[in-house]
């Protein structure tokens, strides 16, 4: 039986983030106190294994990691779909199952087109 | 009770979105407009659409907002390099962002107008199953099912368009 | 909501809040001591009675040092990232059912922070927002190594996820909720209608991949190359210290004792065990649900020292091995899990009704 939620339901989440924002402010106030504060000009430059920073760290990477993103974007949308599915699908029975396997099929070939162009090769 | 909670989301909602506009870092613009989608979410909540609610949070503040993230990190955010805009696309957002606005006033008119006396809305008010994943997967499942398996095609040229255009790239490089 | 019940909650999320600091304190000193096991030497036996206080000193230390904020860095995301980081570690553990109801004198609690209707999507929806505090707090840094951690990790994060709600969906395909507490009461006991009740007995495919899943979302070897010390110094907290430090690492430790849980309660019955019902009805409706939660937290360390008994055990994967591993090899061993469940399940209950036919 599933039992029926309502918005009151959902207000201990936001007690547990207002305990948890309580904890982080208030470690990050008293770090921020107690610690020694002795700052020089070499301590504030970026770290880079002791050789001289050359520019800094604002500059284009690999467009591979976008598309990464950007699939993963697609392939949540794909999964958000299922779940209403998944949780119903002991009553549709075998019609339900083709019908998904119909949207899974298509999905499936947009990852075969994907592997097949190598666009997830990391070269 | 409801109806204070309601507002104070709202201004909340209004708030940070503002702040998304307003802020000078787009990092920044980037972490107002989470919080932004998470009030919305808690609107979806108070509206007992779960569902809704939660594909807000995972898909808008879990996966599209680090696509966001990504572009901003993936351009040269050095001062130097960042593009004058001219008279003209300025005068272009203006033109389209009056556009949106219309539309958008437009909409809500319309939706207030066909709500009265409409008994679906009374309806919604109502019944408490309504948002639940259960009973969107039931009538995404029988009435909807059209819609749905031709988002998967949808979603299967979206892939296609991206690998396309990430492919490009490399070509022109090499 | 009434008063007394909002106090109620608070006071369990304190409970939680601190066993789940509190464990990930002591995981740190675990780690040492297992590593140090597993290596043949004796770990960390300085502070206290075999290193006990270790974590305390630990602790004191990271209070106690300066914090630096890099000159080039951006000072607001600069501790916006750890901030972040801890705290999607923190609330993930809202909707995990610690034990079933107790009953003191005559007040029923409940010891689950709450159970909604869509508990398991609300930690995936958690998992997903963990990308933030790393992706922030390495871009924020203003360092080449820190960028590279973070894009990094930020992409192993996202593609590791997919698989991981497939896995979820078959496992929903069996349970039909997305409810834990209604997961966990279906799990009782350990034995019924001759099979397991635990569902890693049913789906053992999807059970290791979303192990394999947990893994590398909390960044763990063999999944930690966002902190590949030979490649990228530090990773994306290369700038960081002090408490800011800190709170990367304890959120690292929170996000393996959450995961841990929420495995445990999926696939391992949470706070159920063999014979629970005969402890139950001997020692009343307040230590027996104690005793579940004793018996979920066995099973929370055991996962955690599963953890640790990996990183000690397999090295580090290359960049490109992993994103295999993530695309080709575990989505399609997903929806391989989701077709077989979904056939084998359809086609049972298809066989069940045509006998009841007959």
């Amino acid at each position: 039986m599933e039992a029926q939620s309502s918005a009151v339901n959902y207000l201990p989440i936001i007690f547990q983030m207002l305990v948890a924002i309580g904890f982080v402010v208030g470690t990050m106030f008293v770090t921020h106190l107690i610690g020694p504060k002795r700052k020089t000009k070499d301590k504030l430059t970026p770290f880079e294994s002791g050789i001289e920073v050359v520019g800094n760290a604002r500059q284009p990477f690999s467009i591979k990691y976008f598309l990464v993103a950007i699939l993963f974007v697609l392939f949540d949308v794909e999964v958000i779909f299922m779940y209403p599915w998944a949780v119903n699908f002991r009553e549709f029975g075998w019609q339900g199952l083709i019908e998904m396997f119909i949207f899974m099929g298509t999905l499936l070939l947009g990852f075969i087109y994907i592997i097949k162009k190598r666009a997830l090769d990391w070269d | 009770m409801n109806i204070s909670v309601f507002y104070l989301i709202a201004f909340l909602s209004v708030f940070f979105s503002l702040m998304v506009i307003f802020a000078k870092n787009p990092v920044h613009s980037v972490i107002y407009l989470i919080i932004t989608f998470f009030t919305f979410t808690i609107h979806y909540i108070l509206l007992n659409a779960q569902f809704l609610a939660i594909v807000n949070f995972i898909v808008y503040m879990g996966a599209i907002m680090v696509l966001f993230l990504f572009v901003l990190m993936l351009l040269n955010l050095n001062k130097e390099t960042e593009p004058v805009k001219s008279l003209l696309v300025k005068l272009a957002g203006v033109i389209a962002g009056m556009c949106l606005l219309v539309v958008l006033a437009g909409s809500l008119k319309a939706i207030s107008t066909s709500a009265k006396g409409n008994p679906s809305t009374q309806e919604v008010v109502q019944n408490l199953d309504l948002g639940t994943v259960k009973y969107l997967g039931k009538v995404l499942f029988a009435d909807f099912l059209l819609p749905f398996e031709v988002s998967s095609i949808l979603l299967l040229s979206a892939m296609v368009g991206a690998v396309l255009l990430a492919k490009r790239e490399k070509t022109e490089i090499s | 909501m009434e008063l007394s019940l909002v106090i109620e909650k608070f006071i369990l999320i304190t409970g939680i809040f601190a066993v789940s600091l509190v464990v990930a304190m002591y995981s740190t000193l675990a780690e040492r001591k297992v590593a140090g096991y597993l290596q043949d030497r004796v770990g960390p036996n300085r502070a206290g009675w075999g290193g006990i206080f270790q974590p305390l000193a630990d602790g004191i230390k990271m209070f106690l040092k300066e914090e630096i904020i890099p000159a080039q860095a951006s000072k607001f995301l600069f501790i916006a990232g750890p901030s972040l980081a801890i705290l999607t570690a923190c609330i993930g553990s809202a909707v995990i059912p610690w034990g079933s109801n107790i009953r003191i004198g005559d007040r029923v609690v409940d010891l689950q922070v709450t159970d909604i209707n869509v508990g398991i999507l609300y930690i995936f929806g958690v998992v997903s927002l963990g990308v933030y505090g790393i992706m922030i707090g390495g871009w924020a840094s203003n360092n080449k190594f820190s960028l590279m951690g973070a894009i990094r990790a930020a992409s192993q994060n996202i593609s590791y996820e997919i698989a991981m709600g497939l896995s979820i969906i078959a496992f929903l395909m069996v349970t039909g909720s997305l409810s834990l507490r209604t997961i966990t009461e279906q799990q009782h006991g350990f034995w019924a209608n001759g099979w397991f009740t635990w569902y890693a007995f049913q789906q053992p495919l999807g059970f290791l991949i979303f192990l394999v899943c947990a893994f590398a979302e909390t960044n763990r070897t063999p999944f930690d190359l966002p902190e590949c010390e030979t490649e990228l110094v530090g990773g994306y907290h290369t700038e960081y210290s002090s408490m800011k430090l800190g709170f990367y690492l304890f959120a690292e430790y929170i996000n393996m004792f959450v995961s841990s849980a929420v495995m445990a309660t999926l696939y391992f019955g949470g706070y159920n065990y063999p014979g629970m019902d005969w402890v139950n009805a001997t020692l009343g409706p307040l230590w027996g649900p104690l005793i579940g939660v004793a018996v979920l937290l066995l099973k929370i360390f055991f996962f955690i020292f599963f953890f640790m008994w990996v990183r000690w055990t397999i090295p580090r994967f290359r960049y490109d091995q992993l994103m295999n591993l993530g695309w080709k090899v575990l989505i399609p061993l997903a929806i391989a899990n989701i077709v077989l469940t979904g056939v084998w399940i359809t086609a049972k209950h298809t066989l069940e009704n045509s006998v009841s036919i007959f």
